[in-house]
């Protein structure tokens, strides 16, 4: 019977079959954090068992970490604990760790790929909802809550039960200044924000076929602000070619062997999905969220909606408490929208690709007057590179902030944060209440349009800038 | 882990979908190592004013919501994040039970690890039990794992449905852990085969 990508990588990692129905997974790589893993070792110890497989495993702070300056340390008491408690419970169990003053040190779901410790094929979990990334790769990739992270560290499987899957096909090709943060926007537009709940999305089409192994994970990044358990793409030449040389990936005869595993992870000619959307990527104009869901994208052209079109009453008060807390009125064009601060980074959005993109934009260019604009790389590598390629400097230039890795303002868990009020052009992956600080306001955009609406102070169309 | 049995309790009503994690316990509010304590922070944005006073308009501000048990929302509860501290931050405040149209996957999975009995009924009946809620203190709802029903004010049993094997689990409050490492000799197996068969397949090395 003809499987798709998800049973495929399903039917290999089921180590058991439970009473219940329910699967016993195999998890080939376990991604820890500073901020969901500290109960996690906790549970452990005192339960008196081990990290059953910590070469399986990679730790890395992230959530925490200041950007700015870190010779002294992290001055902050409560996140400067959680991070030496990560260092305290990576050396006792063994597990290896990126250190905070290492040039692999990033954001998770950027140094797991970059690194080659996320490959085709594999179960990769953590405890992070952004996990979906590494789908990108052709890998099943989930967020779990620390009780599994704990679950995962004692017995490397977990307790699962299969979910449905949907293909979303991505048909055409994207536009001038149109990138696969517009069209994960367009999607979440078209699923809504519970629209892939209990589901497994598998990207598919010309668009997807086209995209950047940077463009893929931003897709795949954003699945679970559809409700999807993961997004998965089907590894291609594009993926090998990525993989191939990275640090931990395998060489040489091994990574042919790898390659020969790894064609076979595509969905069969017939496989049967439980449900298929379609959209034509050639349509999606640069995208931006107006409200505080992801799935409230819209094209730049368009004007702020009013409560009164909503389908339903329960949505209309919904819309009506967004345009409130957004500052925003009925029919105000989006592009008219001043903003206060940029941020480009996050795992959706901080890797090479998307600093050049940026860069592109905002050469001899200024940011705004009253304008903060922070750029903040997803790794050391990638601030590396940007610095040796000169994007860097651009950037710098026109008046961004040239930061240390981290997760940021995505979230705000470090100094990194808006003041209540303040509107955000935003690359991150949720503009919820208080997101990026209590009170702030976010747009969510791709990179290029983060740095239009930097150089010009408000929401902008960047088809106009380049 | 805490089984969950039945309750009767006081019910608030927070008649909102897309209920996210960052409302639920904001970001900020993660930077600790423990699982307790993080009830005084549950729905701080919603909760709390920007100087830290208590908002009068939010629900679990106002009696008998200040005890309630149980939580009534809209569709997609616990949408966002992968935090457990949402469902640790619903214990600790003293909510046992939510009950939504629909709730998000890793929510769901977080609260059944925490003995956190999430019931899913259709928005029709989580408008009625919000009417119910709005009664006040006189209106407690009983909710009953074992029979899966939710008991109204009025004495009508509205049922619910349930996977049998998360019921079990919340019954008994079972170590999931515990249970796994005890099939130790079939993971050994399973990587086992593997290694013969893939020998490629690289291990983490820094």
């Amino acid at each position: 019977m003809p499987r798709t990508l998800y049973q495929k990588i399903w039917d290999d990692h089921v180590v058991d079959v439970l009473p219940g129905g329910e699967a016993l997974l195999y998890i080939d790589r376990h991604l820890v954090h500073e901020v969901t893993s500290p109960q996690a070792f906790e549970g452990l110890r005192q339960a008196g068992r081990r990290v059953r497989r910590p070469e399986a495993t990679l730790a890395v702070a992230d959530h925490n970490v200041p950007t700015l300056d870190r010779g002294g340390g992290i001055a902050e008491p409560q996140s400067r604990l959680q991070v030496q408690t990560l260092e305290r419970n990576v050396a006792e169990f063994a597990v290896p760790y990126v250190p905070l003053d290492d040039v692999r040190q990033g954001i998770v779901h950027v140094i797991g790929p970059e690194l080659g410790a996320s490959l085709p094929g594999m179960t990769v979990v953590c405890g992070d909802s952004h996990t979906s990334t590494h789908g990108a790769l052709g890998a099943l990739a989930f967020g779990v809550g620390t009780s599994e992270v704990e679950h995962v560290l004692s017995t490397q499987t977990l307790v699962q039960a299969p979910s449905r899957t949907l293909k979303v096909e991505l048909t055409g090709r994207l536009g001038r200044g149109v990138y696969a943060k517009d069209l994960a926007l367009a999607v979440l537009a078209t699923l809504g924000a519970a629209g892939g709940t209990g589901h497994v999305i598998e990207y598919a089409g010309e668009a997807v076929s086209a995209l950047d192994m940077a463009g893929r994970m931003s897709l795949c990044n954003m699945s679970i602000e559809a409700g999807a358990r993961a997004g998965l793409i089907a590894p291609d030449e594009t993926t090998f070619a990525w993989i191939e040389g990275r640090p931990m990936a395998p060489r040489g005869a091994d990574f042919r062997a790898a390659v020969a595993v790894w064609r076979t992870l595509a969905s069969d000619e017939g496989a049967a999905f439980d449900r298929t959307a379609r959209l034509d990527a050639g349509e999606v104009a640069p995208m931006v969220t107006w409200g505080t869901s992801p799935d409230t994208g819209l094209p730049i052209t368009a004007c702020v909606p009013s409560p009164d079109d909503a389908p339903d009453a329960a949505s209309a008060l919904q819309r009506r408490r967004m345009l409130d807390y957004m500052g925003l009125s009925p029919g105000q064009p989006l592009a008219d929208v001043p903003v206060d601060v940029v941020f480009i980074g996050s795992c959706t959005n901080a890797r090479i690709e998307d600093f050049r993109a940026a860069a592109a934009v905002a050469k001899g260019r200024r940011v705004a007057e009253g304008v903060r604009a922070l750029a903040v790389p997803g790794s050391g590598l990638v601030r590396r590179q940007a610095e040796a390629e000169g994007l860097a400097d651009i950037l710098a230039e026109a008046g961004f902030e040239w930061r240390l890795p981290g997760c940021s303002m995505c979230l705000g868990m470090n100094e990194d944060r808006l003041s209540p009020g303040q509107r955000c052009a935003s690359t991150s992956n949720r503009n919820f209440e208080g997101r990026q600080g209590p009170g702030g306001r976010t747009h969510l955009l791709s990179p290029a349009m983060a740095a239009a609406a930097a150089v010009t102070g408000r929401l902008t169309d960047v088809r106009a800038l380049i | 882990m805490r089984p969950f049995t039945t309750l009767t309790g006081v019910a608030a009503p927070l008649r909102a979908a897309n209920v996210d994690t960052d409302q639920i316990i904001p970001a900020r509010f993660l930077k600790t190592v423990e699982r307790t304590g993080l009830g005084r922070h549950l729905f701080a944005g919603l909760r709390y004013d920007a100087e830290g006073a208590e908002r009068r308009d939010f629900v679990l501000n106002r009696e008998p919501y200040r005890r309630a048990e149980v939580l009534i929302a809209l569709e997609n509860f616990g949408c966002g994040s992968s935090r457990e501290h949402a469902a640790w931050a619903l214990d600790d405040f003293g909510i046992r039970c939510v009950i939504a149209p629909s709730f998000a996957d890793i929510f769901a999975t977080n609260s059944a690890k925490n003995g956190l009995l999430l019931v899913a009924l259709p928005r029709a009946t989580c408008e009625a039990l919000m009417a119910d809620a709005e009664m006040g203190a006189n209106a407690r709802l009983t909710v009953d794992l074992e029979r899966q029903v939710v008991v109204r004010p009025s004495g009508e049993a509205v049922a619910f449905d349930i996977d049998p094997g998360a019921k079990a689990r919340l019954l008994e409050g079972l170590d999931e852990i515990g249970e796994t490492l005890a099939r130790a000799p079939a993971i050994d197996r399973f990587e086992a085969a593997r290694a013969a068969r893939e020998p490629w397949r690289p291990a983490i090395r820094l």
